[in-house]
C-alpha cells in the first residue's frame, strides 16, 4: 500500500540546496540545465587563494515550465562561498536575462541566496551586479515579469539586495532575510551596541521575513514548504509590474512616509506598534497563518498609498 | 578634488548646481548643452533620506526636462551602516534610485558618471555604476573593500592579498583595476570640459561592460559566458 | 590546495551513454561529486580538487574501498573538496553512484 502522507509531505525551502528547489518548484522533470556543471565553467579567481571551485560557479540556471508556461530560472546556491556573486556566477545570471529578452519567457524566476560580492573576486563581482540590475530592468521592460524567492540559511544581502528590490514581487518565508549589509557587518564595523548581530530573535525582526512583508518590501510571506513557494510564484506571474514615471512617483512617496514614519524606529517591534498592531511582540510567535491573518489591516495599508 | 573647483572645471559656462549636506543636484552649461547634474561629496554614506533625495530629483528632470543628459559625481564611502536605515529596508531605497535612473535612461537621458573621489561598494551600485558610460579622474579611488578589511573578513592572510593584487585587477581596490575590468570606461585628465562635450557627444550602446573588460584582458570570462548562455539552444524532443 | 588523479583499469561495456550526474555542494566540511560518462574503454579516472593538503594517502584508501564497491567502468568522477572527512567523502560518492546508476540511458 502506497504510503501517500510521505508523498505530499512538504520540501523545505530553507533546508534544500539550489539544485532541490528547482527540481520541487518546476514542473516535474521539466528543467533543463544550462551551463551545467559537466561544462566546468569555474571561477579562476579562486585557485590562486586556496579555495576550491564548484563546477556550476554557485549558480544554477536554465529552462523550464511552470504550470505548463515557459520560464526561466536561476537558483543561487547559498552553501557555495554564501552564494557570493564572483564573474562567471554573475556573468551566468545575467545571460539568463538577456535569454529572457530574446526568448520571452512567462517569466524569470530568481532563487537569491546571496552575501552579496564574492570577496576573492570583488571588482569583478560588483561590477557583475550592476549588470545584472540593467539586464534585469530591460527584462522587466519588456513586459516579462521577473519573481525573486527567497529563502534560505544565508538570506539574500549585499548588491544581491538591491536585485531583489529590482524584481516584480518578491516571496518569502520566514526564516528568510533580506537586507543590504548583514547585521554580522554592521556590529563589526560600528560595535555591537549599534547592532547585536548574535542576537537572533533581533535580527529577523529587522531583515526576517515577517517584518520584510509588514514593510511592503516583500508582496507574499508563504510556509517554508516549495510547494507554498510555487503557488505564490504561478499567482504573481501573471501580475507585472511597470515600471513607469507614475509607478516611480508613487513609490518615492510611499518611501519618503515610511522614512518619516518609521525612521526613530530602532526595532521592528516599534515599527508594527506604531503600525496600530496591538500585540507585536506576539507577531514573531504566529504561525504564518495566524500571523497573515493578525496584519492583514496594515499589509493591505501597504498597496493603497 | 574638491567639488567646487570640479564643477567649475566642467562647466566653463556655468552652472546652479547646489552643494548641501553633501548632496549635489542643479544644472551646468555645456557645448552640447545643459545638463542635470546630481551626485554626492564629503564621501558622503548613501542612507535611505540621501537615495530618497537622489531619486526625488531624477524624477524632476525626467517630468520636467525631456532629453537633458544626466551627469553623476560620485563621492561616497558607501552604503549607511546602520541598524536604523537596515530596518527601513535600505536596500529597496537603493533599488529604488537604481530604478529611477533606469527610467530616465529609457526616456532618452544619457547617463554618464565621472567618479572624482572615492567610490564605494553599495554606494556606488546605488547610482554611479548604472551610467551608459562610466569615467574616473585618475586619482580617484574605487573599491568594494580596501584589503585589510577584506583580509579579516576573508581570512586569508593580508600578505596573500597583496601579492596576488599585483598580478590580478579583479579584487584590489583602484581606478586601473575597474578600467581593466571595463568598470570604468576612460579616465579624465584635465581639461575635464572637453572630455565633457565627448561624452555628452558618445553613441550609447547599451551596457558594454563586459567586452570592455574582455577586450583589456581584466575579465576574460564574463563576455564569453553570458554569450553562451544566449545562444544556447533549447534541447529538441 | 592540492590536486589528486587516481585511475583504474577494466574492460566492461557498462555506463555508456548515462547523462552526468552532481552531488553534494563545496561547502566547508563537505565536497561535489561529478560523475561522467566517457569511453575510457573499462577504465576509469578520478580527479580530487582539495582544500586541504598532506592527505594523499586517505583519499587513496577513501577511493580505492570506493572503487571496490562500484564497478566505476568509464566512469569520470569529478570532485572539488571543501575540506571533508573521510566518511563524508565515502557517504557522497555513494550517494552520487546512486544517482547516477539510477539515471535512464
Amino acid at each position: 500500500m502506497t504510503d501517500y502522507s510521505q508523498q505530499h509531505r512538504g520540501h523545505s525551502y530553507y533546508e534544500a540546496n539550489a539544485r532541490q528547489r528547482i527540481a520541487h518548484l518546476l514542473d516535474p522533470e521539466s528543467f533543463a540545465e544550462l551551463l551545467g556543471p559537466a561544462d566546468r565553467l569555474t571561477s579562476p579567481h579562486l585557485e590562486p587563494l586556496g579555495q576550491p571551485c564548484a563546477f556550476d560557479d554557485g549558480i544554477v540556471i536554465g529552462r523550464g515550465r511552470l504550470d505548463g508556461r515557459p520560464v526561466l530560472v536561476a537558483s543561487q546556491e547559498g552553501g557555495f562561498m554564501g552564494g557570493a556573486v564572483g564573474e562567471v556566477h554573475g556573468a551566468k545570471l545575467t545571460g539568463l536575462l538577456e535569454l529572457a529578452q530574446s526568448e520571452k519567457p512567462a517569466g524569470v524566476i530568481l532563487m537569491l541566496e546571496s552575501g552579496g560580492v564574492r570577496l576573492h573576486e570583488a571588482n569583478a563581482g560588483l561590477i557583475a551586479i550592476s549588470e545584472i540590475i540593467r539586464a534585469l530592468l530591460t527584462v522587466r521592460e519588456a513586459g516579462i515579469p521577473v519573481l525573486g524567492l527567497i529563502g534560505g540559511a544565508y538570506g539574500c544581502f549585499g548588491g544581491m539586495g538591491i536585485v531583489a528590490r529590482c524584481c516584480d514581487s518578491l516571496i518569502i518565508n520566514e526564516e528568510g532575510r533580506l537586507g543590504l549589509s548583514g547585521p554580522d557587518v554592521i556590529e563589526t564595523t560600528m560595535g555591537v551596541e549599534e547592532f547585536d548581530a548574535s542576537d537572533r530573535a533581533l535580527v529577523w525582526r529587522t531583515v526576517g521575513g515577517k517584518h520584510r512583508y509588514m514593510l511592503g518590501e516583500v508582496q507574499c510571506l508563504v510556509e517554508d514548504d516549495i510547494a507554498a513557494f510555487r503557488a505564490a510564484v504561478i499567482k504573481n506571474i501573471s501580475m507585472p509590474i511597470p515600471l513607469t514615471l507614475e509607478a516611480l512617483e508613487q513609490e518615492q512617496l510611499h518611501l519618503t512616509r515610511r522614512l518619516q514614519d518609521f525612521g526613530q524606529c530602532q526595532d521592528g517591534i516599534d515599527v508594527w506598534q506604531s503600525m496600530g498592531i496591538e500585540a507585536p511582540a506576539m507577531l514573531p510567535l504566529l504561525n504564518i497563518r495566524d500571523f497573515l491573518e493578525s496584519v492583514a489591516a496594515q499589509a493591505k495599508a501597504n498597496y493603497e498609498d | 578634488m574638491k567639488i567646487e573647483p570640479l564643477l567649475n572645471e566642467l562647466f566653463p559656462a556655468g552652472h546652479s548646481v547646489s552643494v548641501r549636506a553633501g548632496l549635489l543636484s542643479g544644472y551646468g552649461s555645456a557645448g552640447p548643452g545643459q545638463v542635470a547634474v546630481l551626485g554626492t561629496t564629503d564621501h558622503l554614506a548613501v542612507s535611505a533620506e540621501v537615495a530618497l533625495e537622489l531619486a526625488c530629483f531624477v524624477l524632476n528632470v525626467v517630468r520636467e526636462k525631456p532629453g537633458v543628459a544626466i551627469l553623476m559625481l560620485v563621492d561616497t564611502q558607501g552604503q549607511k551602516l546602520s541598524k536604523a536605515d537596515e530596518l527601513l529596508g535600505l536596500n529597496g531605497y537603493l533599488a529604488h534610485l537604481v530604478k529611477c535612473l533606469d527610467l530616465a535612461s529609457r526616456r532618452g537621458h544619457r547617463l554618464i558618471t565621472l567618479v572624482y573621489d572615492e567610490a564605494v561598494s553599495g554606494g556606488f551600485l546605488s547610482f554611479g555604476l548604472m551610467a551608459d558610460d562610466i569615467h574616473a579622474l585618475a586619482d580617484a579611488q574605487i573599491r568594494v573593500m580596501n584589503l585589510p578589511a577584506m583580509a579579516r573578513i576573508t581570512k586569508l592572510p593580508l600578505e596573500t592579498l597583496q601579492e596576488l593584487s599585483v598580478k590580478s585587477p579583479s579584487f584590489a581596490p583602484g581606478v586601473d583595476n575597474f578600467y581593466k575590468l571595463g568598470g570604468v570606461l576612460s579616465i579624465w585628465r584635465p581639461p575635464l570640459a572637453d572630455h565633457l562635450e565627448a561624452a555628452l557627444k558618445r553613441q550609447t550602446c547599451g551596457d558594454h561592460r563586459r567586452d570592455d573588460g574582455m577586450e583589456r584582458m581584466g575579465r576574460k570570462l564574463a563576455a564569453r559566458v553570458s554569450r553562451l548562455v544566449v545562444d544556447a539552444k533549447p534541447k529538441t524532443g | 590546495m592540492e590536486h589528486l588523479q587516481f585511475q583504474f583499469h577494466g574492460s566492461s561495456d557498462r555506463h555508456k551513454d548515462k547523462p552526468a550526474v552532481l552531488v553534494g555542494v563545496v561547502s566547508s566540511g563537505n565536497l561535489e561529486v561529478l560523475i561522467e560518462m566517457a569511453d575510457l574503454k573499462g577504465g576509469s579516472q578520478i580527479h580530487v580538487s582539495t582544500k586541504a593538503s598532506g592527505f594523499a594517502e586517505i583519499w587513496e584508501a577513501v577511493i580505492n574501498d570506493f572503487a571496490a564497491r562500484h564497478d566505476l567502468a568509464n566512469l569520470v568522477i569529478s570532485i572539488n573538496d571543501g575540506g571533508s572527512t573521510p566518511a563524508v567523502v565515502s557517504l557522497r560518492l555513494d550517494q552520487a553512484m546512486q544517482e547516477f546508476l539510477g539515471m535512464p540511458s
